[in-house]
């Protein structure tokens, strides 16, 4: 018999601390997979501030652990110091979409060299379940408990669809995680985003639809479904940009 | 090579902190430090290094984390409202201990303030400036050649203590042209990356990791302990002053930066009046030469000292902390952007001595 | 023939494998708690196995490694 599934090498042998069921952990592996297959002799990774903050203990590379926000910004500073490392950021969408948003649109529009792994699970994780920019319309959260209301809280923000507008960016898709078809396509997408950085082409992201159970107030299993039914419908999966395409 | 030259003060800090091995520069546009940015935009592609202009000074802060982080001589540069927004960063660095070198060319505050020299950073430079407990080792330099001799050796000093550096200079000192000695190149190109720096090239239990987040209370207890005991050992060995006329003074001016020169003056119209001025000059403003003012402090000549700043008064505080409510310890200043004159600081002298 | 097994002191009892096995023979324990306090998640008729890999591949901890 032949080992036809085992443990990324590229994750450490830590426990992670996500609550049941968050794909955190699928995102993690996902990655690490894909890194896995470069067989790099450099990888540097920087870990967000919110759910993912202990990432640098379970991603078994040199790890840098950023500000919150600020991982695209570090990751640059690393790139560009040592452009022969694969260097890339994970982070998470109050990370990524708010306190961030100036740094992951200058790093998109300077076509940094760089990967930038965006876990969308449209809540504030961490901190107790508030309001995300991602939240959808309507979704509770404990500083919208009536649910999102335009009128007052505005409307979520696309990432995907927002940096694909730019001229920078060399590839940017959505997935999820909801079953293991979608997690294969994910692997691959992401597989891609490592694979441009190797070849130089500049900055890649993918946005992963992913769970919250704990905040979301659903069992893991119900809150795959909301991610099929629910978030899928706000956040259309798809290739939003891909500039290798273009080139072919 | 050593050369002589004529140039700007900012530009003469950023040909030092080439010289001097940094080669990474990541900077934001804030008037009156653009001519170390400009600089540094043509000259590091010249010598192999990375220069960004980031879209702001978070984002530059962050660049030289990451950028230091990684084993890199790296540094920024910016003005007062750039540097209240580095401090987050800052502190991130410090936690973290990564070696990287900042300069402020101070304009007046607060706010949006204006772009005129001012000393009102002093405080945000030297108590922390960001959240939490620590320190910068922070220069006043007083003159261009001062500022490439600090800035030359500045990248070693955060190497060996493993922190950021801060040069506090001030508008007057960024534009101001004066000839200087430009220091030899130094060659970095065989040193082995420092033992800590995550240049990626490890694995599992090798692996290194950049970061000043501790959740157990005793690690980041004992975190916070080994910064100080950092700053004890600076204190003991990096504290720099220079005295001018202090040993028979009956007032002590004190000053550093491009103030002190203009005190230097008053202290020369002073004694030619017939008053015994004396000028201690902190050159280290953390850490703060406490010991030599309270040496003088117990000198029976002196009579009492004078903290000349432009500032509403901030250094005074570090002044009457050092003299312990030995003497009188009095405060001259000018804000706003406005620039005291040696006969201005003279007049004070002399009207408050009667 | 195929063989999955569990790194039981990872399991977190989500149950996401349970979810995606086609041949639906995975189960929570009802009696072995790991040292996390958590029921976890078991193979009782290993033989029905068909080393799909879906429980492992939808298992966001890397409990179940899978042989064929």
């Amino acid at each position: 018999m032949a080992i036809v599934f085992e443990k990324p090498k590229m994750l450490t042998d830590k426990p992670t601390h996500y609550c049941p069921g968050c794909t955190h952990g699928l995102a993690h592996i996902l990655t690490a997979k894909a890194i896995d297959k470069l067989n790099a002799k450099k990888v540097i990774g920087v870990a967000p501030v919110g759910c993912a903050v202990f990432a640098y203990e379970y991603f078994n590379c040199d790890m840098q652990e950023a500000a919150h926000g600020r991982a695209p910004a570090v990751a640059t500073g690393i790139k560009r110091v040592i452009p022969d490392a694969i260097v890339f950021a994970y982070q998470g969408d109050g990370d990524l979409a708010s306190i961030g948003m100036a740094e992951i649109v200058h790093a998109a529009a300077r076509g940094e060299n760089i990967t930038v792994i965006f876990v969308n699970n449209a809540i504030y994780g961490m901190t107790g379940g508030q309001m995300a920019p991602t939240t959808m319309i309507g979704q509770k959260a404990t500083t919208c408990q009536s649910g999102r209301d335009v009128a007052l809280n505005g409307y979520p923000i696309h990432v995907s669809e927002m940096l694909s507008q730019l001229q920078g960016p060399c590839y940017i898709e959505r997935v999820a995680c909801y079953d293991v078809k979608h997690i294969k396509q994910a692997q691959k997408a992401i597989d891609k985003a490592f694979q441009n950085q190797v070849e130089g082409r500049g900055f890649s992201m993918i946005e992963i639809l992913a769970t919250c159970p704990t905040n979301w107030g659903m069992s893991p299993q119900d809150s795959l479904k909301y991610v099929e039914d629910v978030m899928c419908k706000v956040y259309p999966l798809g290739v939003y940009k891909d500039t290798t395409k273009e080139e072919a | 090579m050593e050369e002589k030259k004529l140039l700007k003060g900012n530009e003469a800090i950023a040909e030092a902190a080439i010289r001097g091995g940094c080669r990474a520069f990541f900077g934001y546009p804030i008037t009156p430090q653009n001519e170390i940015p400009e600089y540094m935009s043509f000259r590091m592609p010249e010598v192999g290094g990375v220069f960004i202009q980031s879209e702001s000074e978070v984002s530059a802060i962050n660049m030289v984390y990451g950028a230091g982080g990684a084993g890199a001589r790296a540094m920024t540069s910016s003005s007062s409202p750039g540097i209240s927004l580095k401090q987050e960063g800052i502190s991130y660095i410090a936690g973290a201990e990564i070696p990287c070198v900042i300069v402020n060319m101070v304009r007046s505050g607060p706010g949006l303030g204006g772009i005129q020299p001012a000393q009102c950073d002093y405080f945000q430079s030297v108590k922390g400036g960001g959240h939490g407990d620590y320190k910068m080792l922070v220069y006043g330099p007083n003159s261009v050649q001062e500022c490439v001799d600090i800035m030359y050796t500045a990248f070693d000093k955060a190497f060996e203590y493993r922190m950021p550096i801060m040069i506090l200079g001030d508008g007057m000192l960024g534009q101001i042209m004066e000839a200087v000695t430009l220091p030899p190149m130094k060659d970095f190109s065989n040193v082995p990356n420092a033992e800590w720096a995550t240049d990626g090239t490890r694995y599992g239990a090798d692996r290194r990791v950049v970061n000043s987040l501790y959740i157990q209370p005793d690690d980041l207890e004992a975190m916070n302990h080994k910064l100080f005991a950092k700053y004890d050992v600076l204190a003991e060995k990096e504290c720099r002053y220079e005295e001018y006329l202090c040993d028979d003074a009956d007032v002590i001016i004190t000053a550093y930066g491009t103030v002190a020169r203009i005190a230097k003056s008053a202290v020369d119209m002073l004694r030619a009046s017939g008053v015994k001025a004396g000028l201690l000059r902190p050159i280290t403003l953390f850490p703060f030469p406490c010991d030599r003012f309270a040496r003088l402090a117990a000198m029976p000549n002196v009579k009492k000292f004078v903290s000349v700043e432009l500032s509403m008064g901030q250094m005074v505080e570090d002044v009457r902390l050092s003299v312990n409510g030995m003497k009188p310890v009095e405060f001259y200043g000018r804000c706003g952007g406005n620039v005291m004159t040696s006969e201005d600081i003279a007049e004070y002298i002399t009207k408050e001595g009667k | 023939m195929a063989k999955v097994s569990f790194n039981k002191a990872f399991c977190k009892s989500c149950g996401l494998c349970i979810g995606v096995c086609p041949k639906h023979i995975i189960s929570i324990s009802e009696s072995e708690i790991n040292s996390k306090g958590y029921f976890v998640a078991e193979v009782l008729e290993m033989d029905k196995c068909i080393g799909c890999a879906f429980c492992a591949t939808m298992c966001p901890d890397c409990v179940i490694e899978v042989e064929k």
